[in-house]
């Protein structure tokens, strides 16, 4: 039964893959997609499917894949429902290392900023880690705290410096395009290495979700599993952000949406999830390519308004099984 | 906890949570009184003597219609706030519940980006109006939304990020396509300021204040059963639902009218009363403590931001939450320690 599920979701995502190839401002017919995707003649259409819309897609799936994933893992971690993957101080900090890199250095394209939002949402994960490891709850206050002081001298920035604010507002609402093949290929190894991790610590997380004492009893090293976790998160939420800039609400509402057909095992959240979770944005961002044609909305607010309505009809519908 | 009989009231006390919002209070009067004497005109004496009706006619004019109100408002907003908070923490029983979380600051926000950016309007009423309204708005959507037989803590909380997200993203839209001065003041208003504030601005906060404190602090024995869970707290004799929708009320209410006054100041509500509890040591949701809190946190913040030498005046919600997560982080820190 979850088997099947599982594969009708990776049937969606292949669905939305292909979509995000063939929709888009230029009207181009699928059989011509297919063709050029396979044989590029060099020409117009070409160029349109090989240097926009394959990276965009591959982007796609990274950023989505990384985001379910990290949501998954920290709501498991903090054993609280509200948690989101930003929650680790991973999205400020690489926010407030990007408007840093914009005031101090000048950086202004996307490539650079992939490195600086790399490292700063590395440090504030190590602050946030430091401060709250053993104990769920103080890990969540530790995260917001954090969070509060680094968005803190973030608006500090921008509301003394209109230059920093201009770019600044469009890296934040979060978006897919615009990024080219070498920002997927900067951030893949990452998401990579992530999901891996990610993936193989099913186990260990349902161990933690009995409890201490019952997860120690179980013969689990509770601290490694979540010096692991943390890990994952940072390096998944960390590269999706530094990719992508902040797309916020899909980490927290997938593994929500999942769990109402996996039920509480985390093996199974976390597969869903990093199904669920870019077959989601790869949809956000087709349906933000055509809404409001030849414009476009950028991802990280289409997935908002399409996921909110869904996410709250599930919370309606179904019984909510806690994290 | 004690129990103190005065002529046949009994009152429960606890010391310790008693004599820390007295030092609370007594600590955000004095941050006040030093506020009405900030810039350069008029010094604490001076401002003194204003106050008890011995000052020149400039000094009057300088500290009754310039610093009082904004002092007031620092102090009034800051008390709703945290009230707010230790209401909706309580009731969601989880430590990121805030009024932040259940929409109203997005609401409001979203309501005065669309009066300053899509009306064009700069009138302060109006944008409060807007504020105020779609604040009030959607938190009576998530009420709405999550009504189900009863509403559930933690169904609440989640359809609440929900319609949360939706309006931020209609946030950041609009910011994207405004032009660019337009569009950085509506980002000074997201952040939260108490700069030009005036007596209109402060009237409806105390308002709000005078009905909804009474309230919590009546309610808050029986919010400290419901944090047991709802079936205890129901054999214990709370009507839950009808107690929820009451507190749900006034927290939406008292941060809605802060939030359209002063802009949606991030933090205080979700730290004044996680700083609170952790001074008292009291159980409970220590409704008083945090009102305490919360005043002295958002006075010191405005008071920080008009002393500090930057190029130009911050808006104060930036303090806020550097200064009130820079003091969670290290009360986590000492707790870690011992």
């Amino acid at each position: 039964m979850r088997l099947t599920g599982l594969v009708v979701l990776s049937a969606v995502f292949l669905c939305m893959s292909v979509l995000s190839l063939a929709i888009g401002a230029q009207e181009i017919p699928l059989g011509e997609v297919w063709q050029q995707f396979w044989h590029p003649d060099g020409g117009e259409t070409a160029a349109v499917i090989h240097e926009l819309r394959v990276p965009r897609t591959l982007l796609g799936i990274c950023v989505g894949t990384a985001l379910g994933l990290a949501g998954a893992l920290m709501q498991a971690l903090t054993r609280n429902p509200l948690a989101d993957p930003g929650l680790l101080g991973v999205n400020s900090g690489a926010s407030l290392a990007v408007v840093c890199s914009i005031l101090f250095f000048g950086a202004s394209d996307m490539s650079t900023w992939v490195w600086f939002s790399m490292a700063g949402a590395l440090i504030a994960a190590v602050v946030v880690y430091a401060l709250g490891a053993h104990h769920p709850t103080r890990l969540v206050l530790a995260g917001a705290a954090v969070s509060a002081s680094l968005i803190a001298a973030i608006n500090g920035v921008l509301s003394l410096d209109a230059g920093v604010f201009d770019q600044w507002r469009f890296w934040d609402v979060g978006a897919l395009a615009g990024r080219s093949l070498a920002v997927v290929e900067q951030v893949a190894p990452f998401v990579l290495a992530g999901t891996l991790l990610a993936l193989g610590l099913g186990r260990g997380l349902n161990a933690l979700a009995l409890g201490e004492q019952t997860g120690q009893a179980l013969g689990v090293r509770l601290g490694r599993i979540r010096l692991l976790t943390g890990i994952a998160i940072t390096l998944l939420c960390g590269a999706a952000t530094a990719a992508a800039g902040p797309i916020g609400f899909i980490g927290l509402m997938a593994p929500h949406a999942v769990r109402a057909f996996t039920g509480p095992d985390h093996r199974w959240v976390l597969g869903y999830s990093a199904v669920l979770a870019p077959a989601l944005l790869l949809a956000a961002d087709v349906l933000g390519r055509v809404v409001v044609r030849p414009a476009e909305l950028e991802s990280g607010i289409v997935t908002a308004f399409v996921g909110a309505p869904i996410f709250i009809y599930l919370l309606r519908r179904r019984k909510a099984i806690p994290a | 906890m004690k129990t103190v009989r005065l002529s046949g009231i009994a009152v429960r006390v606890h010391p310790r949570a008693s004599v820390v919002v007295l030092c609370l209070a007594a600590a955000g009067l004095a941050v006040g009184l030093f506020g009405l004497s900030t810039g350069s005109a008029v010094g604490v004496g001076e401002a003194l003597r204003t106050l008890f009706g011995q000052g020149d006619a400039t000094s009057e004019m300088v500290v009754y219609s310039l610093r009082a109100p904004r002092v007031l408002l620092a102090l009034l907003v800051g008390a709703a706030l945290g009230v707010g908070g230790a209401v909706v923490q309580s009731l969601s029983r989880n430590p990121l519940g805030s009024p932040d979380i259940i929409g109203v600051n997005a609401g409001a926000a979203a309501g005065a980006v669309l009066m300053l950016l899509v009306l064009g309007t700069a009138s302060t009423q109006a944008i409060s109006l807007g504020a105020l309204a779609c604040g009030l708005g959607a938190g009576l959507l998530v009420y709405v939304l999550s009504f189900q037989r009863g509403v559930k803590g933690t169904r609440l909380v989640l359809v609440g990020i929900g319609v949360t997200a939706m309006l931020q993203s209609l946030i950041a839209y609009l910011l994207t396509r405004a032009d660019l001065y337009e569009s950085q003041g509506a980002k000074v208003w997201l952040i939260g300021s108490l700069a030009g504030t005036g007596w209109e601005k402060v009237w409806p906060v105390a308002a709000a204040l005078a009905i909804g404190l009474p309230v919590a602090l009546a309610l808050s024995r029986a919010l400290a059963l419901m944090e047991m869970g709802d079936s205890a707290a129901g054999a214990l004799g709370v009507r839950v639902e009808r107690l929820r929708l009451v507190l749900l009320l006034v927290a939406v209410g008292l941060s809605g009218v802060a939030v359209s006054s002063a802009g949606p100041i991030g933090f205080v509500a979700l730290a004044a009363p996680q700083l609170a509890r952790r001074v008292t040591r009291a159980p409970g949701p220590g409704v008083g403590s945090s009102a305490a809190m919360g005043a002295l946190l958002l006075a010191a913040a405005d008071l920080l931001v008009q002393r500090l030498p930057t190029p130009g005046q911050l808006p104060v919600g930036v303090l806020t939450g550097g200064l009130g997560g820079i003091y969670l982080a290290w009360l986590l820190y000492r707790e870690w320690r011992s």
